[in-house]
């Protein structure tokens, strides 16, 4: 993509007949545009609120954000439980790698397979909890 | 490497060759598109989550991943598993705690976001030199590899692989920056999924065909070293220490135990370890007992199991998990993926699929480990294991059709060589550009060149080092650097930038001591602790608490603008809070009207 088609449209065409236009044929027909159909369309009190930091609107930041904090701390802390006591199970009860499943050792298996979905599967859940959040906070603040 | 003579590989040459002609058609095509500071950057920060998640996970499974973990699994068992569980568990920590909020910071390099977190030039000065410290550590071993594999399979000095890598490497990032990069990574994932897959099915369908591993062999839980199954002459080209758990005959020509030995020899359990000097040639008789390496679990029933060797193994289990699990956040060649993604959202949707992507990738290298134990156990007596997935496929299915399919896993090892190099060179060159040079297309394609030519002058000067091993300690060091700025920066007000740079060099000094310390403990006789070659554990806590304690004690310095600046990392998207840095400081007058706007979407 060029420098110049990336205002493609009302805005191109200023520029160009500019640099053209002192010795060149008469300027081309302009089109005057005089609001960007682009530009947002909807400004709200309380984005305004949000960027003026008022006492209001910073609170709300903060209790957001505290809110994705929590879901992230929680998480991870699920998925640190889950994998860090597989060492200390291994350490204390040696008896586990004694057990085989279709042919296989059990730690290969809670190594090498199990990890893996649990990873996805919370990551999906984060997702999830997240993104609801986010329209949450997105309603509240349009409403 | 050593004295022998290799005679050329032609069908893993045609393989490599094709990876590269490939890897270069691909990026020139997507380069053509690219032609402001933008695109060099942050490829105009339009890459959609499937292919950039692709593209990260091709940028991340270095060689480290595709030939080291199944070579650690052959050597290290079961304990070799947590490196892929860390080098996943790494991207769930990154979306958890950055990936929304630092796509949303509008940075476009790390030390850009430090600087827009926290208004300080010095730390954003600070920063450059950690990325490009980093950078450059893990671009070594890469090279370094790509030396190893093309000096195995053609008669060329070590030299060539690391220039065959640079140049096609600084190709692409000099024609099309971020743009061309992003196509070849994620063309890359798929090449190198291929490369694994195709003969790990193959081989597992011969190995079931087969019945098992056949009566020769030593049953993989069984208590006793595994056996040669044929016949094998091992020459060993480093010295070696090998353990001496069942009594062998063998042949030896060469220095064995400091004493010259030529002729038939035989080891007797009691004597416990044997030295084996370099140039000296083993053939065992097919029947035998392997002696395995010193350091590494000798008999099938240990490698099965996981450690328990006490407090140290576990220690060194924890300290790999933590450096991996926080490490991956502070990798700025990772990171700088995440700045291409269009908004928040995208980038947390990328880390999703990273997880799924990787996931698939690391069933592989698991199933490779295990076979090469039955099939190639005269790797654990060289302790070349790196060579597993490349030597496997031969070893399995004489003639064409095993050199074929070892053609196609040196062709992914080479890919992998490749995306990892180009992802560090175009993240080094990025940050090089803007903030060393004046950030204009032509000051990204400089640093491009310097970026690529200075880590293949120190990769040809050095001495190559365990490729796995390395990779471990730059996670420590990503870790305890850059991982606490990006998650107190994200998520804590009070952070000041002289904590922060209290922290970075805390925690980086450290760990660079400790890479300092184990180099010289490994010339002269490999006395460091297990805390030393992997650090983490003590170095990232360290770091994270001279960040908060310099923090509060310097609480006058937090930058006026912190609420802001927090709003904008955390606001959702559609409420257009995104400013997007690389636009305010390159971008064309309208582009810059037009973010001034802001984007409020309902």
């Amino acid at each position: 993509m060029s420098r110049h088609s990336a205002g493609a449209g009302p805005g191109r065409s200023p520029r160009d007949s500019q640099e053209n236009g002192v010795a060149g044929p008469p300027p081309r027909r302009k089109r005057v545009v005089l609001a960007d159909s682009r530009a947002p369309v909807t400004v709200l009190r309380t984005v305004v609120e949000l960027e003026e930091q008022t006492s209001y609107g910073e609170e709300l930041v903060r209790g957001f954000i505290r809110i994705q904090f929590r879901t992230a701390v929680r998480l991870a802390l699920l998925a640190a439980v889950l994998l860090c006591g597989l060492p200390v199970l291994f350490y204390f009860v040696p008896a586990i790698s004694d057990i085989t499943v279709a042919g296989v050792r059990l730690p290969w298996l809670l190594l090498g397979v199990a990890p893996f979905p649990v990873l996805f599967g919370i990551g999906y859940w984060y997702n999830v909890l997240a993104e609801r959040h986010e329209r949450d906070f997105v309603d509240m603040v349009e409403k | 490497m050593g004295g022998t003579a290799v005679e050329l590989n032609l069908w893993a040459v045609s393989g490599i060759a094709l990876v590269a002609v490939m890897t270069f058609y691909v990026g020139f095509r997507s380069s053509r598109a690219a032609s402001t500071t933008q695109d060099f950057l942050v490829a105009r920060r339009t890459v959609r989550s499937r292919r950039n998640a692709a593209a990260v996970s091709g940028e991340y499974l270095s060689a480290a991943s595709f030939l080291g973990v199944a070579g650690l699994i052959l050597k290290d068992g079961v304990d070799a598993l947590w490196y892929p569980i860390g080098f996943t568990a790494g991207y769930l920590a990154l979306m958890l705690f950055v990936a929304a909020p630092l796509r949303r910071s509008g940075a476009y390099t790390l030390p850009d976001f430090v600087e827009a977190r926290l208004g300080s030039s010095g730390l954003r000065k600070l920063a450059t030199f950690f990325v490009i410290f980093i950078g450059v550590l893990y671009l070594l071993p890469q090279l370094q590899a790509a030396g190893l594999v093309l000096s195995r399979i053609m008669p060329v000095p070590q030299w060539v692989g690391p220039v065959i890598v640079i140049v096609v490497v600084v190709v692409n990032v000099f024609g099309g920056g971020m743009r061309a990069i992003t196509v070849v990574q994620a063309f890359q994932y798929w090449l190198k999924l291929f490369a694994i897959a195709a003969p790990t099915f193959v081989l597992c369908a011969i190995f079931i065909g087969r019945g098992g591993a056949g009566t020769d062999t030593t049953a993989l839980t069984a208590d006793a070293p595994p056996t040669f199954a044929e016949t094998t002459t091992v020459r060993v080209e480093t010295p070696v220490r090998l353990q001496v758990k069942e009594p062998v005959w063998l042949w030896a020509d060469g220095r064995v135990n400091g004493a010259p030995a030529s002729g038939d020899v035989f080891w007797r359990p009691e004597v416990g370890e044997v030295t084996v000097d370099a140039g000296t040639t083993l053939r065992f008789n097919a029947g035998s007992a392997v002696p395995v390496v010193a350091g590494a679990p000798a008999d099938n029933e240990s490698w099965a199991k996981p450690s328990s060797g006490g407090a140290g193994d576990l220690f060194t289990t924890y300290s790999l998990i933590f450096a991996t699990f926080l490490g991956t956040m502070g990798l700025p060649h990772v990171l700088v993926r995440f700045y291409t993604n269009p908004d928040g959202k995208a980038a947390r949707r990328t880390t999703l699929h990273i997880m799924l992507l990787l996931a698939l990738f690391y069933m592989f290298p698991l199933l490779l480990g295990a076979l090469s134990r039955i099939y190639v156990p005269e790797l654990l007596v060289t302790g070349r294991t790196d060579a597993a997935v490349t030597t496997l496929p031969v070893k399995v299915i004489p003639g064409i059709p095993g050199e074929i399919l070892s053609a196609v896993t040196a062709a992914g090892a080479f890919a992998a060589f490749l995306s990892t190099s180009s992802g560090l060179v175009v993240s080094v060159s990025g940050v090089l550009s803007t903030d060393v040079l004046r950030g204009r297309v032509r000051d990204f394609r400089w640093a491009a060149l310097i970026a690529g030519i200075v880590p293949l002058a120190l990769a040809l000067v050095l001495r190559p080092n365990d490729v796995s091993l390395s990779i471990g300690v730059t996670f420590a060091l990503a870790a305890s650097t850059f991982c606490p700025v990006l998650l107190l920066g994200i998520w804590w007000r009070k952070l000041t930038w002289v904590g922060a740079g209290a922290g970075m060099i805390v925690g980086g000094g450290l760990v660079i001591a400790a890479i300092a310390l184990d180099v010289v403990s490994r010339y002269t006789g490999d006395w460091a602790p297990s805390f030393v070659k992997q650090p983490a554990l003590i170095t990232v806590p360290i770091a994270f608490f001279v960040v908060y304690i310099v923090s509060k004690a310097t609480h006058r310095r937090q930058p006026g603008d912190t609420s802001r600046t927090l709003l904008r990392m955390h606001a959702p998207d559609p409420l257009g809070f995104i400013r997007d840095r690389d636009v305010a400081r390159f971008g064309t007058a309208e582009e810059r009207a037009r973010l001034a706007d802001g984007r409020h979407r309902r």
